[in-house]
């Protein structure tokens, strides 16, 4: 897999186009469940993904996605499982949050926090068994402030295992915005375990593949265990139909003024307070459209075309995969 | 008498609770979009939002309750509970037998359980059974509006840990936030008697532990708790026009169970059918078996249950939940 920014870009597409996809066929109501897109983490993804190779291990979150198209997985086996076919790649039991590639070395969950401890055990079964092998960890920041994945960084640094630590940091905790209940920094944390620790801006494809790159390197060569954190837009709210991006505050306006007067309760500055929350939070999230100028597919498209780099074949062959995958997924159904 | 949803029912009668004693404080992700009128009319200090750290402010609920307060602590999704456990296994279960009974920790666990809506296996369990389990800990389930707002009331009252499980299909913001998305092609089978109903213009605690009998029937006894009480309801119509004459108890609380509303039943029909969303090895359905023969009974005892892992698949997910034609072909196995 190669690293320059063409490869990198490639990859970044895939992943985009069959998101797009599966927002349709979501939209449509062939998916069940929540649906959490990675759109907007698709550098921070690629940037680490074009790094890794056979026998190297990812634990994944609930936005599993990315990591899986990426690193090479079925495509049309993705999209069966997501649409509850029994010859999906999980038989339809697993679902779009529990993705499962033991070929690839590959598992998600959906309890926050959880990639840490496993990645950490890939991490230790790596380092006992293929020294060289690396084992990564995707999370958000919401996860960082779960005692489990803390307790990793702790048990990564002390057992020096060959463990990078992914945190995509795109301000939001589901529906809470992070920094209201995080105390510190999260970087700072990382480093107080003892683990290498940076910041990279997570829309740069190429500024998170270079620290990502060295990261991998210094763990396949037993040097222990790093820490990135990578500012990334959320484009898609925390999971497709995000209620905060749907809230229709005329329905809520009757409500939570009768909630505004109700006797008794808290004093009215109080109650003030928590209205201009909810506003806010609306506003924020309608604000968070401006997110799109960081669209990373779009940088990495914007630079290569400065470099004359001739995209349209990359474009159309990347559009003929996922249109193929997309055809073998829904004929055969 | 007011009409109201089974989750308005639940804000109502927390507000009434709330309002009257202001030591009750929620708090827990995301709390103040999902209880955003009780954050308005409370304010900020009795909603709390909190980061996703589930076994710390679980263990703050412990310690809160034993300091003076009732937090109602919401943790989202049962399933979550799995990265708290301490807490509630080890802590709040445990204070009052290892203070000699003079400490208790009066608080609520609420949490949104159980599936039908193709959320998958990390998301759709019940766990009721697991949770009653240890002892020290009670457990409730409603399965209509009347009963949510008036068990809620139960669960603040009590003098310890009582973890109140809030089925998604009875509640339709749940349903809304983790299935439809805002959708209108996708649907889900939702008991109409559970998620709407009437309830009193005040709201009173039912006694904890007290089953209730939905329906009258010689023949067999359906047990069983939310959403699978209505999937009971509607195999005792269906079995009636083959008369067959089917009674279903809710047993509303799991920890304490009710004996004697099971007993009576089971003694008259000889047949018991139990009806359990949550796991079938090791749990509730085990344990009313058990207590019937403790109690001396001899009859006919068959199970509908989940037995293994919730699949994604909507086709899959709903063979694995007690339905309704599982139902009625386990209950013709017993007549």
């Amino acid at each position: 897999m190669g690293t320059d920014l063409r490869a990198l870009y490639r990859l970044m597409l895939r992943s985009r186009r069959f998101e797009e996809a599966v927002t349709q066929l979501w939209e449509a109501g062939k998916i069940s469940g929540e649906m959490h897109l990675g759109v907007g983490e698709e550098a921070v993804v690629a940037g680490v993904v074009a790094h890794l190779r056979d026998g190297d291990a990812m634990a994944l979150d609930h936005r599993g996605t990315p990591p899986l198209v990426m690193r090479g997985v079925d495509l049309s086996l993705l999209l069966k499982e997501f649409l509850g076919r029994t010859d999906g790649l999980c038989r339809g039991i697993g679902g779009h949050m529990h993705l499962f590639s033991a070929e690839h070395l590959a598992a998600s969950s959906g309890i926050v926090g959880s990639s840490g401890p496993l990645a950490a055990g890939f991490a230790l079964a790596a380092q006992y068994l293929h020294p060289g092998n690396v084992s990564v960890a995707f999370f958000g920041d919401g996860a960082s402030n779960q005692g489990m994945l803390l307790e990793s960084f702790n048990l990564a640094s002390a057992w020096q295992l060959p463990l990078i630590f992914i945190c995509k940091d795109n301000t939001w905790a589901i529906t809470t915005q992070s920094l209201k209940v995080t105390g510190g920094n999260i970087t700072d944390r990382a480093r107080a375990f003892g683990l290498n620790a940076a910041e990279v801006d997570g829309s740069d494809v190429e500024a998170v593949s270079s620290t990502a790159g060295g990261m991998i390197e210094r763990a396949r060569d037993g040097d222990g265990p790093s820490f990135l954190l990578a500012h990334c837009p959320r484009l898609e709210g925390h999971y497709l139909g995000d209620p905060l991006r749907r809230a229709n505050m005329l329905e809520l306006a009757g409500p939570l003024m009768t909630a505004f007067i109700a006797q008794p309760g808290a004093p009215v500055a109080e109650r003030a307070y928590s209205l201009g929350t909810l506003l806010s939070l609306v506003g924020k999230t309608t604000v968070d459209k401006n997110w799109r100028r960081h669209d990373p597919v779009d940088k990495a498209r914007r630079k290569l075309q400065s470099q004359k780099a001739g995209l349209d074949t990359l474009e159309k062959e990347v559009e003929a995969e996922i249109r193929l995958a997309l055809e073998m997924a829904i004929l055969e159904s | 008498m007011r009409t109201m949803s089974f989750a308005g029912a639940i804000e109502d009668a927390l507000g009434q609770a709330m309002a009257a004693d202001n030591r009750i404080i929620i708090f827990g992700e995301d709390v103040h979009g999902l209880r955003m009128n009780l954050f308005v009319r409370f304010g900020e200090k009795r909603v709390r939002p909190a980061p996703i750290s589930e076994s710390a402010f679980l263990g703050a609920a412990v310690g809160a309750a034993m300091a003076g307060l009732k937090p109602v602590v919401e943790i989202m999704l049962v399933d979550f509970l799995g990265v708290a456990m301490d807490a509630l296994l080890n802590e709040a279960a445990k204070l009052e037998a290892f203070s000699g009974g003079k400490w208790k920790a009066p608080m609520v666990v609420r949490a949104a359980c159980g599936g039908g809506y193709g959320d998958g296996g990390q998301h759709e369990q019940t766990l009721w059974g697991w949770l009653a389990h240890i002892p020290g800990l009670a457990v409730v389930a409603p399965s209509t509006p009347a009963d949510a707002g008036a068990l809620m009331l139960t669960a603040l009252q009590h003098d310890g840990p009582v973890i109140y499980l809030e089925h998604k299909l009875l509640s339709s913001y749940w349903l809304e936030y983790l299935g439809s998305g805002g959708r209108t092609n996708v649907s889900y089978d939702i008991p109409a008697e559970g998620a709407n109903g009437t309830v009193p213009d005040t709201w009173e605690p039912l006694p904890l532990g007290r089953a209730i009998m939905r329906r009258e029937g010689s023949d067999i006894t359906m047990v069983s708790i939310a959403v699978g009480v209505h999937r009971c309801l509607e195999a005792a119509s269906a079995l009636e026009k083959e008369s067959v004459s089917a009674g279903v108890i809710d047993l509303r609380s799991i920890a304490p169970l009710d004996p004697n509303t099971i007993c009576q039943a089971v003694a008259k029909s000889g047949r018991l059918l139990v009806v359990d969303e949550d796991y079938r090895d090791f749990g509730l359905s085990g344990e009313v078996a058990a207590i019937l023969l403790e109690a001396g009974l001899t009859f006919k005892y068959g199970r509908v249950c989940t037995e293994g892992t919730i699949p994604y698949s909507r086709k899959l997910e709903d063979a694995a939940l007690p339905n309704t034609s599982r139902i009625i072909e386990a209950a013709r196995k017993l007549l």
